[in-house]
């Protein structure tokens, strides 16, 4: 296996020290990399999840978020590094006894009806949740007879996040859960998590929408070409994300560049259009030290960036 | 029912629950869902049901000396029946498990707390029960159109032969399902279970072989399984080193099943 008590030093204490002074991590992740051909997926990840946590990774899509998952609840193995839950590997099902994990892309078995989904995963559970008081809690207790197959996009996500919940778990997965939810619907699946993260339950939730992982998480992992980029509170993460696009005409490329130069938080010019662009962690600062310099500027435009665009910096930052 | 079920693997280590029970009751719940998926969605089984009764009804009834003599309208029956039980078994659950792969609903399954007994015996219950069906149509025809009979006295035997049939067949598409794309899977099953029926003596009695070929013969499962389902029914004696292959392959194909499951990783790559 994937075990490797080559590295004891490093890997076991975590588990050993921490018995009598706190609980053992839930999910505990060292050195893990993956690769799928000639493709790195994850490059030397870690990541220690402590009891009761909610975790948001956040993530451009390909950023290896799906992947770390994958390796958490059993489907796949890392190249090399170690995983463990509940202290224990993955890939063996007694220790996915307490782990909640949701199917991809709302992949549910078109022909069974709900009630029939609802028992095949609960009957893998010592203490599962009444079918009845789960479906009712994610507004889907009128449908238990539907077949799978007849419900619209909002309540198969919905089927597929109390999949997750079944079995009472400690640990739930959450794999970009409300991908393709109205509004209203995203904002219910979010009161429903956070009541049962209430519970006591660690839920570590992956996500491309920063709106989303404000909602939810209070501790935030960014990935980024499958490796960890930062890893905060939430507000700490924020305003490392947040960055601000400025555009403006400077009279020459040297101009740009020297403003770059000068500030440390503004990223090297690129050009757009007839303008230079700029990322900056404050906007504000940038246009003072073009007043103060007297650099001749026109067609000034600061707006928000996105969040793939401050996900390029943090990665250039990290190199 | 509990003795069809294949007991390969190590111990993994154990849930609080007694293991056996355990895995017991959730072979029967992942064979429910999967019988009632298929129940619900069955074109894909009906035409794999329909070919060896047309094969019957084309090849064998129209041959007064086989149809009109019992033996022979027995055992012409009998070694189709075994082909049909082969087939069904190979097709649907070798394509079956091939396309099941592709789709989200497999992983999840596999972040259960649940090895890999009891959704395997699951799929090996299902190809014992679609075996009873598709036997169904060729009893029909082989019964009322040629002089093909069974005894009630034979009935025990012969439905224990399609228990036995059934099973390693199931094990072979899994272990090519659980190993390849569909679009290969299609491929492999039919490269695969065409010429094993022939070389088998399941279209041709195997009688009629040449030496070489009937040595060859005598290691396929095929044959094996065409030995087992005539004897059964007609109450030919059945040589020892038939039941022996048939038995040798079933553990082979138990195993490269379980080992498959184990290094499928689905068809997600990211």
């Amino acid at each position: 296996m994937t075990t490797t008590p080559a590295t004891t030093p490093a890997t076991s204490p975590g588990r050993t020290e921490r018995v009598g002074s706190s609980e053992a991590a839930v999910v505990d992740v060292r050195d893990v990399r993956r690769t799928f051909g000639s493709t790195v997926a994850l490059d030397g990840v870690s990541l220690t999840v402590e009891p009761g946590q909610l975790v948001g990774l956040l993530g451009p899509n390909g950023a290896g978020k799906t992947t770390l998952l994958s390796l958490l609840s059993g489907l796949r193995r890392p190249d090399s590094g170690t995983v463990r839950i509940f202290g224990g590997d993955p890939r063996d099902p007694a220790s996915r006894a307490s782990l909640g994990t949701t199917p991809q892309e709302t992949g549910l078995p078109e022909p069974l009806r709900v009630s029939e989904v609802v028992d095949l995963v609960s009957r893998h559970f010592p203490d599962p949740m009444p079918a009845g008081e789960l479906l009712e809690r994610f507004g889907l207790g009128d449908l238990t007879r539907r077949q799978t197959g007849s419900l619209s996009g909002g309540q198969k996500r919905r089927l597929a996040v109390a999949l997750a919940l079944v079995g009472r778990p400690q640990l739930v997965l959450l794999d970009e859960p409300t991908t393709g939810l109205d509004v209203e619907a995203r904002h219910e699946l979010w009161t429903a998590l956070r009541s049962f993260h209430s519970d006591g339950a660690t839920v570590l939730v992956t996500s491309h929408y920063l709106e989303e992982i404000e909602a939810l998480a209070e501790r935030v992992v960014v990935v980024g070409q499958g490796r960890i980029l930062a890893d905060d509170s939430l507000s700490r993460v924020l305003a490392t994300v947040a960055r601000r696009k400025v555009l403006v005409r400077l009279p020459d490329p040297a101009a740009a560049q020297a403003l770059s130069t000068a500030l440390p938080t503004v990223s090297d010019p690129a050009s757009e259009g007839d303008r230079f662009a700029f990322l900056a962690a404050d906007a504000d600062e940038l246009v003072r030290h073009l007043v103060r310099t007297d650099t001749p500027f026109s067609d000034l435009e600061v707006r928000g960036a996105s969040l793939e665009e401050a996900f390029i910096t943090l990665t250039k930052e990290s190199r | 029912m509990t003795t069809t079920t294949p007991t390969p693997t190590p111990a993994l280590s154990p849930l609080t629950e007694g293991r056996l029970v355990r895995d017991v009751r959730l072979t029967l719940a992942h064979f429910r869902a999967q019988l009632l998926e298929m129940i619900r969605t069955p074109v894909a089984v009906i035409g794999n049901l329909l070919f060896p009764s047309i094969a019957l009804l084309f090849f064998v009834v129209p041959q007064a000396a086989i149809a009109g003599d019992p033996v022979l309208a027995t055992a012409a029956t009998a070694q189709l029946s075994a082909f049909a039980i082969a087939s069904t078994c190979m097709f649907t659950f070798g394509l079956g498990v091939a396309e099941d792969r592709e789709k989200p609903f497999m992983p999840f399954l596999r972040t259960l707390p649940v090895g890999a007994v009891p959704p395997l015996a699951g799929r090996v219950l299902n190809g014992i029960m679609w075996s009873f069906i598709a036997l169904i149509p060729l009893a029909l025809v082989g019964g009322l159109l040629t002089e093909a009979t069974l005894s009630w006295g034979r009935l025990v035997p012969a439905l224990a032969a399609v228990v036995g049939i059934a099973t390693p067949f199931t094990l072979l598409g899994l272990a090519i399902g659980y190993s390849m794309s569909t679009k290969a899977a299609i491929a492999v099953v039919q490269v695969t279970m065409f010429p094993l029926a022939f070389a088998g003596g399941m279209f041709m009695p195997p009688e009629i072989f040449p030496r070489w070929l009937d040595l060859i013969s005598t290691f396929t499962p095929t044959r094996g399984a065409r030995e087992l389902f005539v004897s059964a029914t007609t109450g030919a004696p059945l040589a020892g080193v038939f039941v022996a292959v048939l038995v040798g392959w079933t553990v082979v194909f138990a195993a490269l099943t379980t080992i498959a499951y184990r290094r499928d990783e689905g068809r997600n790559y990211r």
